[in-house]
């Protein structure tokens, strides 16, 4: 069974259809990567998933559980939506993290406050520090864990918040244009670090427009134009064999770029 | 004769910090209720808190300060505010609660939606509650935000509240110039503005030292 089930996706904001019947479905351990020209809706449906926006139809499953269910009336409670939504973890191209928290903080605080819900803070609280730690190492930031966001550079600051959403073990990890906010110096580092996530096989789904690292780490390709998925499957059949017209002329534009 | 002025204008001044002090400690609480009105989504609750807002601050304080203690007794024809120097001093008090909370709600709602939206959505991505987000992740954000124009509006406060004179609350500068009647001389008039400069150079440390401290982040 697949992890994630993505049924018939439909979105729309006033008159204007953002996303109209995505479907698509991904394994654990996979990295899929989304591809698409700006205003493709690409970043929208990785808000439906996160459930930032609600769909205007479809259905999203994971574990065989029915998440969400745009059929389905029946009002959904703030604390559902929470429990549902930890199922994904989001990392934003402008990082957000909290400005008056060190990076360690950063990392800590959902952890804690969801302990403390629990009532189980105390015993925990070690165990979170801990974790913290580790994986602000894994990200390369072992000297950086005190320091303020804006005593950080972008790249260190992207990869505290990759440290933040990992801290809640999301099952599913989604990127939105993790690097679109970067100098190409400061890219190669955080694209170090979710190819090293990729190495563990961390599920994730990545919206970016570093071609040469979508063909690299995915394992699956979705091209979305207009907000339909024109096409998908393996990064040999979609980047480098694409079928389309569309598709052929998006990505004509990259090997321009030499990328 | 100086040392006489001196405690004379003192205890004028003393009205004067008690009505400083009350104010705040009222209409603080209050601006922030009100933002959060300013703020509704529904317009039964958003509309009618615009429409005090825009009286509020169209008008002149002094005219405000004349309406609350005056208005009670010509509309209802009933003394609402009690008589003799205290009810002049309630009066006075409401009328600048009201007028306060209305300037402050400003400040707090320009606060609170100068916070980007990335930073609720943050903490929403991360499991958390609107209460948690707000408590944990916005408040401390807005606070530093919004230090530099309270303590300009509160340091207006000090002066406005010569204002209530006009209803004859005996205040600082009542007190000075009850001294051309009565002796003759202007000087004590004069010599209230040093409480005033004294006084509003304390609130600019404290205020002062509270943006340095919230200097460790941006």
């Amino acid at each position: 069974m697949a992890l994630l089930e993505v049924q018939g996706i439909k979105k729309n904001f006033g008159h204007i259809e953002v996303l109209s019947d995505i479907s698509f479905s991904m394994d654990a351990g996979q990295a899929v990567s989304i591809i698409g020209s700006s205003g493709s809706g690409k970043t929208t449906l990785l808000r439906c998933l996160n459930f930032l926006e609600k769909p205007d139809g479809g259905t999203i499953t994971v574990h065989g559980e029915k998440l969400f269910d745009a059929s389905d009336s029946t009002r959904v409670s703030e604390a559902d939506i929470r429990r549902k939504r930890l199922h994904f973890g989001l990392v934003f191209q402008s990082f957000n993290l909290f400005p008056q928290y060190t990076a360690l903080e950063n990392v800590m605080l959902a952890p804690q406050l969801a302990a403390k819900e629990r009532g189980t803070y105390r015993q925990e609280e070690a165990q979170i520090r801990t974790q913290a730690k580790e994986l602000l190492g894994q990200m390369g930031l072992s000297d950086r864990t005190e320091n303020y966001p804006h005593q950080l550079s972008g790249g260190q600051c992207q990869r505290v918040a990759i440290a933040r959403a990992l801290a809640m073990k999301p099952d599913i990890l989604c990127f939105d244009e993790p690097t679109s906010a970067l100098d190409p110096e400061l890219t190669g580092e955080v694209l170090r670090v979710i190819r090293g996530l990729a190495d563990q096989h961390t599920t994730m789904i990545i919206v970016t427009h570093e071609m040469a690292f979508a063909r690299e780490v995915a394992d699956y390709v979705i091209f979305m134009d207009g907000g339909h998925i024109l096409e998908q499957g393996t990064p040999r059949e979609v980047i480098d064999n694409p079928t389309k017209e569309r598709t052929k002329q998006f990505l004509a534009g990259y090997s321009r770029d030499g990328a | 004769m100086f040392y006489t002025v001196t405690l004379s204008l003192l205890e004028g001044f003393l009205t004067t910090v008690k009505l400083f002090a009350l104010t705040l400690v009222f209409a603080l609480p209050l601006g922030l209720i009100i933002s959060f009105g300013s703020m509704n989504r529904l317009p039964v609750v958003r509309l009618p808190i615009r429409f005090l807002i825009w009286i509020v601050r169209g008008t002149p304080l002094l005219l405000q300060l004349l309406i609350i203690y005056y208005g009670p007794g010509i509309i209802l024809k009933m003394n609402v505010w009690g008589s003799g120097d205290e009810g002049r001093f309630l009066a006075a008090l409401v009328a600048f609660v009201v007028n306060y909370a209305c300037y402050f709600s400003e400040i707090y709602r320009g606060g609170i939606q100068s916070i980007p939206v990335g930073q609720y959505e943050a903490g929403q991505v991360l499991g958390m509650t609107r209460t948690q987000i707000f408590r944990r992740i916005i408040l401390l954000q807005v606070i530093k935000r919004i230090v530099p124009p309270m303590s300009n509006e509160i340091i207006t406060l000090v002066k406005d509240t010569s204002l209530a004179r006009v209803i004859a609350v005996y205040e600082i500068i009542w007190s000075g110039q009850a001294f051309i009647k009565s002796a003759g001389i202007i000087w004590p008039l004069f010599y209230t503005g040093v409480f005033y400069l004294v006084f509003s150079g304390l609130l600019t440390v404290l205020f002062h030292t509270i943006e340095k401290k919230l200097g460790f982040f941006r």
